[in-house]
């Protein structure tokens, strides 16, 4: 199988892309630092993926979008899986009182997948096959304020994704929102842990597992659903009120 | 947050660290406050206090492999990689660790700093005698090399150095050719301590060995016990194990009661246990890790122990006195009316010049006790016993050796002092083991 990873060196990115590796894909990985990069193309290939390749790209430069993808598909000769792994958690306080801070955030976790989607969204109906996965987050299920700048830039590629899918599904290709709760990862250092938060690989493992079934929308692990379910049915008189 | 040991005993609060690649580590490290002490932290797999400190520096994040060369059998990867995903990439390579504990989850910073050994101890040696180099995060926050032939005072010391030197962020290994991943096993009825001493020493060239003891047999069955012998099979299969406990997610959610582990249940098991296997069929082919981590197929099978949690008692002897010596514990021990659940008894091969490695030629015993008040009078009993043998503890699974017992089975004590101080002048690294033993304050 042939994997594309956007975001590659991300805790969960990272963690997908070595279960690919040890069922021996082909994998191109795109992120921002190249030393990083280099360091999980040798680890990959130890793991077991029969090649490799990298290429440096900033998600915020849109321009630059559509000439790395190209060079991905040429690379890996067609892509079975892209998965779009990037993101950064913002200090809701900074962000709010500061829109370029806003702006920059939104275009990191929403616009730059948006993005990448109509970059991806042809190469694939050309193909007739494939899926595209992307990570959003249960933040935007609905907006809480400890982080809604965070969880409106994720619902926003959330809407695009039911589209989108909709829109594929006649030329059998498939696509996975996947909705990590709280993840114990570089991302979230600052963050006390406690019972609900899951390790990369947990999530990673459930990635995997959804793509290869052809699932819609993924929470991940599954109880997240349950907790987002009685999170959305909170009556919003109720909800206002809530600091969590 | 609250960290303890896999004996889950002691318990304290500490802050993790875990740094995303080397760099953010030594930034972390030359950059920690004048008064925190903080201790390397793999994946928590000793014992007792040696991984507990106020601060955690854990290993969780360097887990890259870098480069496996499979001319020369050499695997370099970080220092958080556990042993058990190495066996994932080596074994269909034909491959294999040299040494194995009695559990995958070890990292190998872990495996390095406790300088862990296998049931090969006899003919291999432990750890770290196959490893080739280490990457080493000094307290300045220098990253050194360090090797035989490279700074080979400071490898001397971080080969089972208990992290105590720095921490380590990477190593590289010598891996073994096999010719499959099923081990030939060959178990030996011994009906009492003395025929299993024959046993083992008969069979001294068996790659593996290692015996299983009913510890609560006594008088006349006092040390009966199965010798579990075993050695690389000779076929093609490469298959990679993957256990009941990961398939089927067996495991212990919780904490038990643990008055369930009784004088009379383990009594009972361990009898049961000697009868099954004196039935059994002595020879048996099984998977690696079946024959290697038996008891990692229940996932957190520490919990069995109950919220207070469990000691291990590892100690090793010289041959001459091992026989007495054993028999004198075993006995000390059923007098006092306790038992032990699990009771392994192997021969070690030579011991290595790292300073404070723990295997020595001689016979080792581990013992697993219930946390419990009345176990530390007997646990100091046993020291005195050890000590008179000229025995020494396993500081992987200590949890409470005071500081003369240490000092006086630790010879080389003053010596690793000497390079710590050298290379740790402010003491940043410290655990609460290194505290009680005298080696930081």
């Amino acid at each position: 199988m042939k994997i594309l990873i956007i975001g590659a060196t991300s805790a969960i990115a990272k963690a997908s892309a070595r279960i690919y590796a040890e069922l021996g894909c082909s994998l191109h990985l795109i992120a921002r630092r190249d030393d990083q990069l280099a360091l999980l193309a040798s680890d990959l290939l130890v793991r077991g993926a029969s090649t490799v390749s990298h290429s440096v790209l900033d998600l915020n430069k849109f321009a630059a979008h559509e000439k790395t993808l190209d060079a991905a598909f040429t690379e890996l000769g067609g892509i079975d899986i892209a998965l779009i792994c990037h993101g950064s958690l913002p200090d809701q306080e900074k962000v709010e009182q500061n829109f370029k801070q806003a702006q920059k955030e939104i275009n990191t976790n929403g616009i730059s997948i948006i993005s990448l989607l109509t970059e991806l969204t042809p190469k694939f109906i050309e193909q007739q096959q494939g899926s595209i996965a992307v990570i959003t987050s249960v933040a935007g299920d609905r907006g809480r304020q400890p982080n809604f700048v965070y969880g409106a830039a994720k619902s926003l590629v959330s809407t695009y994704l039911q589209g989108l899918r909709g829109k594929l599904l006649a030329y059998n290709v498939n696509i996975v929102d996947i909705r990590p709760g709280l993840v114990d990862s570089p991302m979230t250092a600052q963050f006390p842990k406690g019972p609900l938060w899951s390790s990369p690989e947990c999530i990673a493992q459930k990635i995997v597992k959804s793509i290869r079934r052809g699932s819609h929308t993924v929470y991940a692990p599954g109880y997240w659903r349950v907790i987002m379910f009685v999170v959305s049915a909170i009556p919003e008189f109720i909800f206002k009120r809530l600091k969590f | 947050m609250e960290a303890m040991g896999w004996g889950r005993y002691p318990k304290t609060t500490a802050e993790l660290i875990q740094p995303a690649d080397s760099q953010a580590l030594q930034k972390f490290i030359s950059a920690q406050k004048k008064s925190a002490s903080c201790i390397s932290r793999g994946s928590g797999s000793s014992y007792g206090d040696s991984a507990l400190a106020e601060q955690l520096v854990s290993s969780r994040f360097l887990d890259n492999f870098f480069e496996l060369d499979q001319q020369q059998n050499v695997l370099r990867c970080g220092a958080g990689v556990k042993l058990g995903d190495i066996l994932k990439i080596c074994i269909p390579r034909g491959l294999f660790l040299p040494v194995l504990p009695g559990t995958k989850a070890v990292s190998v910073g872990g495996a390095i700093a406790a300088d862990v050994h296998g049931k090969n101890h006899h003919l291999d040696g432990s750890f770290c005698a196959h490893v080739q180099k280490i990457s080493l995060v000094l307290a300045s926050g220098e990253l050194v090399a360090c090797s035989e032939q490279e700074n080979p005072e400071l490898f001397r010391a971080t080969c089972g150095g208990m992290g105590l030197t720095g921490v380590i962020s990477d190593a590289t290994l010598s891996l073994d050719s096999i010719p499959s991943s099923y081990i030939n096993q060959r178990s030996l009825i011994a009906n009492n301590l003395a025929e299993c001493f024959e046993h083992i020493e008969d069979n001294a060239d068996s790659k593996y060995s290692v015996a299983w003891l009913d510890c609560l047999a006594t008088d006349k069955n006092l040390g009966r016990s199965v010798l579990y012998l075993g050695e690389h099979a000779e076929s093609e299969n490469r298959e990679i194990d993957t256990m009941y406990g990961e398939r089927f997610g067996l495991g212990v959610p919780f904490s038990t009661p643990s008055f369930l582990l009784n004088k009379t249940t383990m009594s009972a098991f361990n009898a049961s246990y000697f009868g099954v296997q004196k039935r059994k069929k002595s020879s048996a082919t099984l998977g690696y890790d079946k024959y290697f981590f038996p008891l990692d197929r229940i996932s957190n099978w520490n919990r069995l122990y109950g919220s207070k949690g469990f000691l291990q008692y590892q100690f090793v002897v010289p041959s001459e006195s091992a026989f007495d010596c054993i028999t004198n514990v075993l006995e000390r021990i059923s007098e006092k009316g306790k038992g032990s659940f699990l009771t392994v008894l192997k021969k070690f091969g030579e011991s290595n010049e790292n300073l404070l490695s723990f295997a020595r030629s001689g016979y080792t015993l581990t013992l697993d006790f219930k946390n419990e008040p009345t176990l530390f009078p007997l646990l100091e009993d046993l020291d005195r016993i050890v000590l008179t043998h000229d025995g020494r503890l396993y500081l992987a699974k200590d949890a409470r050796m005071s500081e003369e017992m240490f000092k006086a089975s630790y010879p080389n004590w003053e010596k690793f002092m000497a390079i710590k101080s050298k290379y740790d002048p402010k003491t940043r690294f410290a655990s609460l083991q290194s505290n009680r033993l005298g080696l930081t304050q």
